[in-house]
């Protein structure tokens, strides 16, 4: 029974139900709930950053704690640009998009030579750095005053993006295409190169992959991802400051990740909904919420380390191998909602 | 096939490798013994290219790799196992083997994004490549197997293929055998000599004598870093210096 539901999840046609659900959502939270657009879109945008760690943490296995300061630099690149300089929205995302990419580049040229707990701490001390950056360069980045009256997307024909559903529309748009990215990333030979590095530099080197060029690839694509994130937030809220830097961000993220299931392709979409709307929920507790919140995680991790998306997944695996289901059948049923291991174990 | 000259390794002070010269015939059976710290990991290491040797130097096929870096080193023909691999294992066995086959293959993030001819081809050829790994090692059965789900043999097996499908010339087998059971040891012995069969050539290092004295065409013995003894296991097995280096001699047990 479980298993048939399961198998009813992991169908091809539920992902195009899923969108479908996201596309009537504003029209499901009624006129008079705007603010619970706002959130979506704004757990949307988050998402597109969490897309991002997954890439480099999930699948490459390198803790970047940079994270969130990457998503604001692509934040304040798209803030500084149409407010101190006068560009229209959508050049300042694309630059954005390519100072985060170059700054990714170089940053994990260096930081990437360092392994494991060592590049940890290293990036916690660049995203740090990060922080300090906007915090004290005044005229830059307006110190703690922070950036207001950013410009919002130019909209086109009747399409205004100062209306909530229209800048909602478009952050799905850009989460729609990111989930679609990384899915092709994680199937594909280069994402089974992240992968192997995860599982081990040593062995990952002596199949004769070039360890420094791949990682580099996975952190510039992770750094993207947070670029075009802070991006859309800044077209969206419009004001940014330098807690957009604040390392609480990029911990956040992580748990966003831990919750969904690490190194799954659903796992960032399923963890930062879930705890997004949790937290939403539990509003009324104001900080008490943290008490149900702390031991809810602290069970998680023990008894689910891999995350919703990732023991849903293994379970569904032994499950089918044990009901011996032939490779074929499996082979639908994992396509779609599965991780990339899963998509591609017999097809 | 494999020669090395005079190859040194220096730790700080502490030669890890010190002076080891050998040449490793082609499509043989290949095996370095020795007593713990003997320096049998550093010497694979130095071949594969993780360390860089203090001096001396390393000849595959006559082409001098020894400064090469790893990943070059494996894209002239040396796959390589561990004491211990470490795969996905919540993936199943064959998709821990398709990236066996990438260092073959060209296609970046750009071919990702438009879905490239190359790609597919690649990732269809990467593919087959891991099937016939499988094959290879008897694994077929349990292609969608989680890497978890599978015993210590089959995982040394997967490692086996994991090497084959990089699609090399010489693997090199670093305790292939320790953790499995004697009938098991005795289809991993079988394995690498169906690996010597199909043209390739096997260095392993091991602590099996039964397994080695079986299979091995050619023995080097380390002790501290040199070598002590090299030639048949006939030979080795009288050797005077290999036995004190393994069971002491009085004059050790007296000091």
């Amino acid at each position: 029974m479980m298993f048939k539901l399961g198998a009813l999840i992991m169908h091809p046609a539920s992902k195009f139900v899923l969108l479908a659900l996201a596309l009537i959502f504003p029209l499901l939270a009624g006129v008079e709930n705007e603010y619970q657009v706002q959130v979506m879109a704004k757990a949307f945008i988050i998402i597109i950053a969490v897309y991002g760690f997954n890439v480099i943490t999930g699948f490459c296995g390198q803790l970047n704690l940079a994270h969130g300061g990457f998503y604001a630099i692509g934040a304040y690149t798209v803030a500084l640009l149409t407010v101190d300089a006068g560009w229209n929205y959508w050049p300042a995302l694309v630059a954005a998009l390519v100072v985060t990419g170059v700054l990714g580049f170089l940053v994990g040229a260096v930081s990437l030579r360092l392994k494991e707990h060592y590049f940890a701490i290293f990036t916690l001390c660049v995203g740090f750095i990060i922080y300090l950056l906007i915090e004290k360069w005044d005229w830059l980045t307006h110190g703690v005053i922070g950036v207001r009256n950013i410009s919002e997307p130019d909209g086109f024909g009747i399409v205004n993006f100062r209306e909530t559903n229209a800048m909602y529309y478009l952050v799905l748009f850009f989460m729609t295409f990111i989930i679609w990215f990384t899915s092709r990333i994680q199937k594909s030979l280069v994402g089974r190169t992240f992968i192997a590095i995860r599982n081990g530099d040593d062995l990952a080197q002596s199949l004769g992959i070039n360890l420094m060029k791949t990682k580099i690839l996975a952190f510039v694509i992770s750094t993207t991802y947070a670029g075009l994130a802070g991006g859309l937030y800044a077209g969206m809220i419009r004001v940014v400051g330098p807690e957009e830097a604040n390392v609480l961000q990029t911990f956040n993220m992580i748990m966003y990740m831990l919750v969904g299931g690490i190194g799954t392709l659903f796992g960032p979409l399923v963890g930062t909904l879930g705890v997004t709307w949790i937290t939403e929920t539990l509003q009324f507790l104001e900080a008490y919420r943290m008490l149900i919140f702390g031991p809810l995680l602290v069970v998680l991790v023990i008894f689910f380390p891999l995350g919703i998306c990732g023991s849903f997944l293994t379970w569904m695996h032994r499950k089918a191998q044990a009901l011996g289901l032939g490779p074929k059948k499996a082979q639908t049923q994992s396509k779609v909602k599965a991780s990339g291991q899963e998509a591609n174990n017999n097809a | 096939m494999l020669k090395v000259e005079h190859l040194t390794k220096m730790f700080g002070g502490l030669a890890a490798v010190n002076d080891v010269s050998v040449d490793f015939g082609a499509n043989q059976i290949n095996a370095i013994i020795g007593p713990n710290g003997a320096g049998k990991s550093t010497f694979f290491n130095l071949i594969s290219g993780v360390h860089q040797p203090t001096s001396g130097r390393i000849l595959l096929d006559g082409q001098d790799v020894t400064t090469m870096r790893c990943d070059h080193v494996a894209k002239l023909g040396v796959g390589r196992t561990f004491q211990t691999t470490n795969l996905f294992e919540t993936a199943t066995v064959l998709d821990n083997l398709i990236v066996g086959y990438r260092l073959r293959t060209r296609s970046g993030l750009w071919d990702v994004l438009i879905n490239s001819k190359r790609l597919q081809a690649e990732e269809k050829a990467a593919r087959e490549k891991a099937r016939e790994a499988l094959d290879f090692v008897g694994l077929t059965h349990a292609e969608n197997r989680y890497i978890a789900d599978c015993t210590q043999e089959e995982r040394k097996r997967v490692a086996f293929a994991l090497a084959l499908a990089t699609d090399p010339k010489i693997v090199l087998l670093d305790e292939p055998a320790a953790g499995v059971n004697p009938e098991e040891t005795e289809g991993l012995a079988a394995l690498m000599k169906k690996m010597v069969k199909n043209g390739l050539t096997v260095c392993l290092i091991e602590h099996k004598m039964d397994m080695i004295m079986g299979i091995a065409d050619k023995i080097m013995v380390l002790d501290h870093g040199e070598k002590i003894a090299e030639g048949t296991p006939e030979e080795v097995k009288n050797n005077p210096v290999v036995i004190e280096a393994y069971l002491g001699s009085d004059h050790d047990a007296a000091a």
